[in-house]
């Protein structure tokens, strides 16, 4: 289907404007952070500079940036493997066994994603300090597999649901038992699914702050928390904090760059193949 | 020896039931159609007893034991889809071999069952192949091939020629009837065409409403419709159904009009009731064009087939025109008045409930 030029161009324009205030900020941080601390807060704000590497190896030097990443990375990837292995099962069920109300489940799933975090701050801070979770990597990884445990039933369910309801039968026909239909016929056929999905739940919490800062001090702390600990009452150091930053974000934005096709497709649900 | 029995099956989905009590046997070695029309039940009956459906109630019997509640692949029976249902992501021999693999059965030995079904069906050349490849007609066979490979009790099948084209459905329709005699397994097949029917059947079981209509040899249904629904669903094209008034009875014989000036006497009539109004049947081929036809009227379209000239007459007789099929090709055109007489001695006459009162002589075989 040809859409016409002025459609074109209004897409183009609507499109490239979107992306330029999105990327702008990262843009912005990414230039601070190879400026001196007089140069970053400069008025009017300077874009031609002397870059400098003083940041970066101040932030490397001072914090042990690679214990707080080794965190992100246990963290990230075990909830996200746990929110799978939890969600498939919910997933195969209310995909090819749905009932009257599987609709409703899936709605009330989501609809716990709207409940703003810090509602349940105080209660899930008392748990996790009485049951000695505070600063440990269980209780984060806890949090996070609670957390994307809806998003990833969602996406795993809409993938599920592209499969035909056929296939399935003959495999239980075939004499195939739940976990052989899932490695033999599930898994290979929708492992691009399972890949975004693995994806877009890693993404989420490597971003995720409120948790990470409030129920964690030094041990289990991932990188989020390891920016905000830049802003510091001694000062706010922009040039620093964006170094600190940008190395925060580099390995899930290099992740992201790799698997956009699946990102995309993740993020509607499938809807993009 | 007995290989299928149903008692008294039934399912409800949410309190609606669908299937409303069906009972018969499928002895070892049959080929049994379903038909009916879209919506009877005919797929949730032949899932029940594959077991991808839970028999609400009812005893389902393989082989003398009960299988109500036994999972599907333990009931040792194969069942081809409609829509082929083949693993997307797995080769012609794997498709093949996927329930022999599950069973633990060793690579070589799958391997020699597979090439062994692939002859059969003349696949061989297709294993390395993904179903992706494959046209629809080769897809087909490779569903089967899958069943064949299992060597089942019992082999189903939902509609398995409806996405083929025509000429390819007639061609897999005689294959599939040489398999049967090949294999001599006992088949289960469902259809709503009723040409599948009556030309692969050993029995057919009419259903209409999750309920059994009639069971028997496609010629027996053919011949002795128990009533209304099954003449004319049986037979091609459909059995006309004239309104006919009762005028008088006297033992077996029955005095019917037509119309106020065609007149039939019937012999062999059971019983009719009180009712005076009747249904007489007549098979197209049982229909005339005569000049001195007792019946008369214009003809409203004409259909050459060319073996077959089918022409539909508008006699004043009831709400649908009369459909007459003449042998070979016939001259005669739309608007035409013409005269039509029946061959009263292979009519069927239905009660005002829609059973079968009375019917002619059976075709004589040649
Ligand atoms: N899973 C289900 N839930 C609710 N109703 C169902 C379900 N499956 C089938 N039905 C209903 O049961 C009835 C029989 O369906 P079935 O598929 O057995 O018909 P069929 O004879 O195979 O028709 P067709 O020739 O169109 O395939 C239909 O009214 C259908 O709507
Ligand atoms: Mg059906």
């Amino acid at each position: 289907m040809r859409k016409s030029l002025a459609v074109r161009i209004a897409n183009f324009v609507i499109g490239w404007s979107a992306a330029i205030v999105f990327f702008f900020p990262i843009f912005w941080m990414a230039l601070t952070a190879f400026k001196t601390e007089p140069a970053a807060i400069a008025t009017p704000p300077k874009l031609l500079f002397s870059p400098t590497m003083i940041n970066m190896r101040a932030v490397l030097d001072s914090a042990d940036y690679l214990h707080f990443f080794q965190n992100s990375l246990i963290i990230s990837c075990a909830a996200t493997l746990l929110a799978i292995i939890l969600g498939t099962p919910a997933a195969y069920a209310m995909a090819f066994f749905p009932g009257g109300r599987t609709k409703d489940v899936l709605v009330w799933m989501l609809s716990t994603k709207m409940m703003p975090a810090v509602g349940v701050l105080v209660p899930i801070y008392l748990i996790f300090r009485d049951a000695g979770l505070l600063d440990t990597h269980v209780g984060l990884i806890a949090i996070y597999t609670l957390m994307n445990l809806p998003i990833v039933v969602w996406l795993i369910y809409t993938f599920f649901k592209d499969i035909p309801k056929d296939l399935i039968e003959a495999a239980r026909m075939d004499g195939a038992r739940p976990l052989s239909q899932f490695f033999f016929l599930l898994l290979p056929l929708t492992a691009p699914g399972f890949a975004s999905t693995g994806l877009l739940s890693v993404i989420f919490i490597w971003n995720e702050a409120f948790w990470s800062i409030n129920l964690t001090v030094t041990n289990a702390t991932p990188l989020t928390a390891f920016i905000a600990s830049f802003s510091s009452p001694q000062g706010l150091f922009w040039a620093k904090l964006s170094a600190a930053s940008l190395l925060a974000i580099a390995p899930i934005m290099l992740l992201g760059w790799l698997t956009q096709k699946q990102l995309v497709r993740g993020l509607t649900f499938g809807a993009v193949k | 020896m007995v290989s299928l029995k149903l008692r008294d099956l039934r399912k409800s989905f949410g309190g609606f039931e669908v299937v409303k009590g069906v009972s018969f046997e499928v002895s070892e070695g049959e080929f049994v159609v379903f038909v009916g029309p879209s919506g009877c039940g005919k797929s949730t009956l032949l899932r029940m007893i594959a077991g991808l459906e839970e028999i609400t109630a009812g005893e389902l019997l393989l082989d003398g034991a009960r299988v109500n509640d036994v999972a599907p692949d333990r009931r040792g029976l194969a069942m081809v889809f409609q829509s082929y249902a083949l693993y997307p992501h797995m080769t012609v021999e794997q498709n093949m071999g996927f329930a022999l693999r599950l069973a633990g059965v060793g690579k070589s030995e799958r391997r020699r069952k597979v090439e062994q079904a692939a002859r059969i069906l003349q696949i061989e050349n297709l294993l390395n192949r993904k179903p992706a490849n494959l046209s629809g007609g080769q897809r087909q066979r490779v569903a089967i091939g899958r069943a064949i490979v299992r060597n089942p009790k019992v082999f189903l099948f939902d509609e398995p020629l409806s996405n083929l084209d025509a000429a390819l459905r007639v061609q897999m329709r005689m294959e599939l009837a040489a398999l049967h005699r090949e294999l001599k397994g006992t088949m289960i097949y469902v259809t709503h065409d009723q040409v599948e029917a009556m030309t692969m059947a050993d029995r057919i079981v009419v259903l209409r409403e999750g309920l059994v209509e009639q069971i028997g040899s496609p010629l027996s249904l053919y011949n002795e419709p128990v009533n209304l629904f099954v003449a004319g669903f049986i037979g091609s094209p459909k059995m006309n159904f004239l309104p006919a008034g009762l005028l008088s009875r006297d033992g077996g014989r029955v005095e019917l009009s037509l119309s106020p000036d065609v007149r039939l006497t019937i012999d062999d009539v059971a019983e009719t009731g009180s009712a005076q109004a009747l249904t007489l049947g007549v098979r197209p081929d049982m229909i005339h064009v005569a000049d001195h036809g007792p019946l008369r009227g214009q003809v409203l379209l004409v259909e050459r087939l060319g073996n077959e000239t089918l022409i539909h007459v508008d006699a004043g007789i009831g709400s649908e025109p009369v459909t007459v099929s003449h042998q070979g090709q016939y001259a005669v055109s739309a608007g035409e008045a013409v005269g039509l007489s029946i061959d009263t001695r292979r009519i069927h006459l239905f009660s005002p409930s829609g059973r079968r009162v009375a019917r002619g002589l059976q075709p004589t075989q040649v």
